[in-house]
């Protein structure tokens, strides 16, 4: 028995001739609850794109989300998926690469999820460098909840909780991140699809944490909230305002506030925390950790 | 309500008019003996507490229970631990009268004398404490008194100060008859450092040899 | 042979979790229960597990349900403090049916209390802590053998019924030493995978005793965990009301329609009592010794020892209620368990509550202080 009450009649052949990668997904929860025009779409292309490009085996995935829209992807594709507690994905991910390290394990965040309620997860799981890549879709807004600020909700934009435009002061994730130890970053934005799959198959070939940031539009909230209304609107101020990394070094501070700075700003070698801790067993039983050890201990 | 034990009687008595008393005689009490240490933390009265109790548990096959109550300081506060020995099953843990009181600091002192059961032991190191502000309890209660300079010892014959606790020890295997020196010898090599054996055992027999 | 050792509480309960076959253990520091941390620190490497201090007690908790999920006998061990902020997500637990161990080695509370001294504040938050409707499993050990023996009952209570079990124990067992007899082979419970291809898997069907095989991540089964409503196959339903009411019934019903397996009491000379004395974790030593001066007296007293806190053992605190004029809930606490028990046995007996809030353990003769009043 097997009801569904959040599916709709859709036909789904169009799609399947159309989308390369709809092979992927759990096609029974099919429509998905993302709004038109969000960019949770985009995201997930350029992340399927990334994944086979990479050369890594589907069946070996694990995905892990909190609580948000960029959550609930891993719910739509056919792998095992862990959907947990608001802001606690990390700490989930970590427990899941630690009790298994053969596993190949994505998290799925948003700028609330990681960078507000999972903040002291976001820095610690960087600070060991735990081998997972970490796809943080930031839309600068609460998108579940109706449109509240973020901690990266740039300083004036509206939000239902800042109607008079926000006073804070946003958070600069990969900066966050790197100064807390992640091995690779990079931020792209959904008008940026190549380039951002390209970065997520770099990010889960390193062997580390992996932090890969997407700026993406809510036209539902964001936009709405922000004079600008539709998708189109949206990533043409992301293909506007974005400048690489390399054309910094030309901008002042002041005009650097209005940009979005793409790129890869990290890619090195540090030792991984799972790997330490295989040594540290192997040092102290002679064997690595036991794999499913419930079953027949 | 108020209530006195004798041996293995507890009786409890109330005034109900002048004069008139009710009295409830419970018989049996159990013959649980109770030892209680109290000094500083960093003196090791734990451990000390730790090796009588398995000195009486696994090596002599008696009942034993140890407990012990430390505040929030790492270092230097107030330590206390509390070591019940029996024949017998011990249900309540903790020591309600204790038999025998081990004083390794002055706060210790003021703060556990009162609970010594009538004509029960007190053990002090006599360079720690100032024993004079408790003469009259000591005369009343008919406390049996031994000053045993177990820092002292520990520092000019052992030559190490840390092992004072054991030297201790060595003391109450004596003066009690509680544990057996087997035991207690046993339970000291199972409890202290690799390589310290030695010197705690010599530490064991100067406190043992000390009375 | 047996072994015998002469043991803290805490280490006896890290035994108890090695024995058991726990090889992932993720904490955070909190007295008093810090030495379990510290044993699994050491040993857990020796036998090919893993250890892990988190940042908080927030992802402690999250790491050892997804290490569960990976396959692997989880557990954790906090106090009050750290057993508040494990709320949340024990009740991810509950609903999506993660077998696991949490020690709450219960301290002087409210906040951070009295972090030396013991207490038994907790009973009520181990009861309704997390929000929403869920039946725990909770365990409290009197003595230090018992925290090595309920640590191994509750892995295999954890496994069989697939949920989080609560070892409620308190700063006296786990700072306390005793003698500790280490059985040469302990019962465990191992997982049970599933027997159907992954395509005919119902992970969270609706079986007629409320538990199913549990696959691992990595088995192919695909699996969707969430702590949303979700339907047998896993998918988040959240507007279905028959969904919802299908999925809760179940994992209430699943503990509740095997209480008798679950149910530990133990009881003494309630036969022929007057009064009968009622508690749980380390005040059981102290109405066990009030019991001996009093039965050696001729006060016909009895008592029970509430071994599973939860499921509450409604049924034999009736029985008992029914055959003696009263009962005295001995708590360390300023009366939890005890508006339990005055409400299912109030009609047959009178029933009191001794508190002791403080720190230290309920004295004997206080205990018989307050019963002599009640003659």
């Amino acid at each position: 028995m097997v009801e569904d009450n959040e599916s709709t009649e859709t036909d789904f052949i169009t799609y399947e001739e159309k989308n390369p990668y709809i092979k992927y997904f759990r096609k029974d929860r099919l429509p998905t609850i993302f709004c038109s025009g969000c960019g949770i779409g985009i995201t997930i292309n350029s992340f399927l794109k990334g994944f086979e490009s990479s050369g890594m085996d589907f069946n070996n995935l694990s995905l892990v989300s909190g609580i948000g829209c960029s959550s609930r992807i891993p719910g739509y594709l056919n792998c095992d998926s862990l959907h947990t507690s608001h802001g606690r994905a990390l700490s989930f991910a970590t427990g899941l690469k630690v009790g298994n390290p053969d596993l190949d394990v994505v998290v799925f965040t948003g700028d609330g999820d990681a960078a507000a309620i999972g903040g002291n997860h976001l820095i610690h799981a960087a600070r060991r460098n735990i081998n997972l890549t970490v796809i943080c879709i930031n839309n600068n807004i609460y998108g579940m909840t109706g449109g509240q600020i973020s901690p990266t909700s740039p300083e004036g934009s509206l939000a239902t909780t800042a109607p008079y435009g926000s006073i804070d002061t946003p958070f600069n994730l990969i900066d966050l991140v790197t100064a807390a130890g992640a091995t690779f970053t990079g931020r792209w934005t959904t008008a940026h699809p190549l380039q951002l799959s390209n970065s997520i198959k770099n990010g889960l070939l390193n062997n580390g944490f992996s932090f890969i940031e997407v700026v993406s539009q809510c036209p539902t909230y964001y936009g709405r909230k922000n004079k600008l209304k539709t998708p189109v609107s949206m990533i043409k101020m992301f293909k506007e305002s974005s400048i690489n990394k390399r054309k910094v070094g030309t901008l002042s501070e002041k005009e650097l506030l209005s940009k979005i700075v793409i790129g890869e700003f990290v890619n090195k070698k540090r030792e991984e925390f799972s790997n330490k801790l295989e040594n540290l067993s192997h040092k102290e039983s002679g064997r690595n950790t036991i794999r499913k050890s419930a079953y027949i201990l | 309500m108020a209530e006195i034990q004798l041996g293995n009687l507890l009786i409890y008595y109330k005034e109900i008019i002048n004069g008139y008393y009710l009295f409830h005689i419970f018989i049996g009490v159990d013959m649980i003996k109770e030892i209680k240490i109290g000094g500083f933390g960093g003196q090791g009265v734990i451990l000390s507490g730790v090796i009588i109790g398995k000195a009486a548990t696994l090596f002599d096959k008696k009942n034993s229970v140890q407990t012990q109550s430390y505040g929030p300081e790492a270092r230097g506060g107030a330590s206390k631990t509390e070591i019940l020995i029996s024949d017998e099953e011990i249900r309540y843990p903790k020591a309600q009268n204790p038999d025998i009181l081990i004083i390794m600091s002055h706060e210790a002192l003021l703060k556990y004398h009162a609970d010594l059961k009538e004509e029960g032991i007190l053990i002090i190191d006599p360079d720690l404490v100032h024993l004079d502000v408790i003469s009259d309890f000591i005369s009343e209660h008919k406390i049996d008194v031994y000053e045993a300079n177990v820092t002292k010892i520990a520092t000019e014959e052992i030559g190490m100060k840390i092992v004072a606790n054991i030297v201790m020890v060595g003391v109450v295997t004596k003066i009690t008859k509680l544990i057996s020196v087997d035991a207690a010898k046993k339970a000291i090599i199972d409890s202290v450092p690799k390589g310290s054996e030695n010197k705690n055992i010599s530490a064991f027999e100067s406190g043992y040899n000390l009375f | 042979m047996t072994k015998e050792l002469f043991i803290q509480g805490n280490e006896a309960c890290a035994r108890g979790a090695i024995e058991a076959g726990c090889r992932f253990f993720g904490g955070y520091p909190i007295t008093p229960s810090t030495e379990i941390a510290e044993y699994l620190s050491t040993t857990l490497p020796e036998v090919s597990g893993s250890f892990i201090q988190m940042e908080d007690e927030l992802s402690a908790i999250g790491a050892v349900i997804a290490a569960s999920w990976s396959g692997v006998k989880s557990m954790t061990a906090t106090s009050g403090p750290g057993f508040s902020l494990m709320q949340e997500n024990i009740g991810f637990a509950m609903m999506s049916e993660t077998p696991l161990v949490v020690v709450d080695v219960q301290r002087g509370s409210p906040s951070t209390g009295q972090p030396t001294m013991s207490g038994q504040g907790d009973m009520m938050q181990a009861r309704w802590g997390s929000h929403g409707d869920y039946e725990p499993i909770a365990i409290s050990p009197s003595s230090v053998q018992e925290f090595f023996d309920f640590t191994v009952l509750g892995f295999n209570l954890a496994e069989k019924y697939r949920v989080p079990v609560i070892i409620l124990a308190d700063e006296v067992i786990g700072h306390m030493r005793e003698k500790v007899r280490l059985p040469d082979n302990v019962e465990t419970f191992k997982r049970i995978m599933p027997k159907e291809d992954p395509k005919d898997f119902l992970p969270f069907k609706n079986v007629r005793n409320g538990t199913n095989p549990m696959p691992a991540f990595g088995d192919g089964y695909n699996i969707h965990v969430t702590g949303l409503t979700h339907n047998e196959l896993g998918y988040p339903i959240t507007i279905n009301p028959k969904v919802h009411s299908n999925l809760v019934r179940r994992l209430v019903n699943k503990i509740l329609k095997n209480r008798k397996d679950i149910v530990s009491c133990d009881f003494k000379y309630c036969d022929d009592a007057d009064i009968v004395l009622i508690s749980y974790g380390s005040p059981v030593r102290s109405i066990m010794e009030t019991v001996k001066i009093g039965r050696s007296s001729g006060i016909k007293l009895g008592y029970l020892k509430i071994n599973t806190p939860y499921p509450f053992p409604e049924d034999e605190v009736v029985k008992i209620a029914k055959n003696v004029n009263d009962l005295m809930v001995v708590e360390m606490n300023l009366g939890q368990m005890f508006h339990e028990i005055e409400r299912v046995a109030s009609s047959n007996a009178g029933v009191h509550l001794f508190s002791e809030i403080g720190g230290t353990l309920p004295k004997p003769n206080d205990i018989l202080d307050r019963i002599l009043e009640l003659l």
